[in-house]
């Protein structure tokens, strides 16, 4: 346990350093785009808190596969509070895009996008999970149905994430292209670090989410026991 | 402040007002299992006083 904590106060002293550097290199190294001027900095966390809520929900359904597959008795659990990341970080994405639209496109939302509209589907596909979840009684039914829920949903990933390249008419932009990210330098550097502190907060409130989770299920078996 | 900063500072402070919100969720949970977990600890200590 004591290990456990540790780490965690390692994982959140990490997110805390990554997220302070994050954002000395947006305000005050990152230059400003020649095309956007100084909106374009909202891309440094819009990009790397969608790609963590691509990681969250990817994280769910392996989860959620190593329980169907191998019968995990944690992976249920684990699955779950990596989707319900995935949907906060989602709500995030969805937010910090709307308003980076507003001010590039001049539009909140713009449904004539597809990766726009298929994060969306996404994030509702992936919403819908709690709704499942919560209808049917805790025991292993719900961790089954669950688990093949999640797993349904990782379809929807790739295609969500390759929607762009796919598409041949679009105003959002491509970030990485298939000779590499469409940027160098001082952008790249400030990208990599805002990414990995997406990444770090993420691993953060995964782990705090999922100790408070188990410590509540450990409780109500000493309630029953006590009973 | 331009309009861009505006809205550079609206969406950094949703992130962090959302994270905010979320830690402090999360907080008001532990303390929740912690006042739960010291009720059991009062529960079990009566029956084992007999």
């Amino acid at each position: 346990m004591s290990l456990r904590n540790n780490r965690l106060a390692a994982w959140a002293a990490l997110a805390l350093g990554l997220s302070a550097a994050a954002l000395a290199l947006i305000f005050f190294v990152a230059p400003n785009d020649a095309d956007q001027g100084f909106s374009q900095r909202i891309f440094y966390f819009h990009v790397p808190i969608a790609l963590t809520a691509y990681g969250c929900f990817f994280v769910g359904a392996w989860k959620a596969f190593r329980h169907l597959w191998k019968g995990d008795p944690t992976a249920d659990l684990e699955s779950y509070v990596a989707i319900h990341q995935g949907v906060i970080f989602g709500v995030l994405t969805l937010a910090t895009g709307s308003i980076w639209a507003k001010i590039s496109w001049g539009h909140w939302w713009l449904w004539s996008e597809k990766q726009l509209t298929l994060f969306l589907v996404l994030f509702l596909f992936y919403s819908a999970y709690f709704m499942l979840r919560f209808s049917v009684d805790d025991g292993p039914q719900r961790a089954n149905l669950s688990a093949v829920y999640a797993l349904f949903g990782v379809v929807l990933i790739p295609i969500s994430f390759l929607a762009i390249r796919l598409a041949q008419n679009y105003i959002h932009p491509v970030v990485f292209t298939r000779h590499g990210p469409a940027f160098h330098g001082t952008i790249l550097w400030t990208f990599c670090v805002s990414l990995a502190a997406m990444l770090a907060l993420a691993a953060t409130l995964y782990r705090i989410e999922l100790t408070g989770k188990r410590l509540d299920s450990r409780l109500r078996e000493l309630r029953e026991l006590l009973a | 402040m331009s309009t861009a900063e505006k809205y550079v500072t609206a969406a950094y402070l949703v992130v962090f007002v959302v994270v905010l919100g979320y830690v402090l969720i999360i907080a008001a949970k532990m303390q929740r299992l912690e006042r739960e977990l010291g009720e059991l600890v009062e529960l079990a200590r009566r029956r084992s006083d007999g």
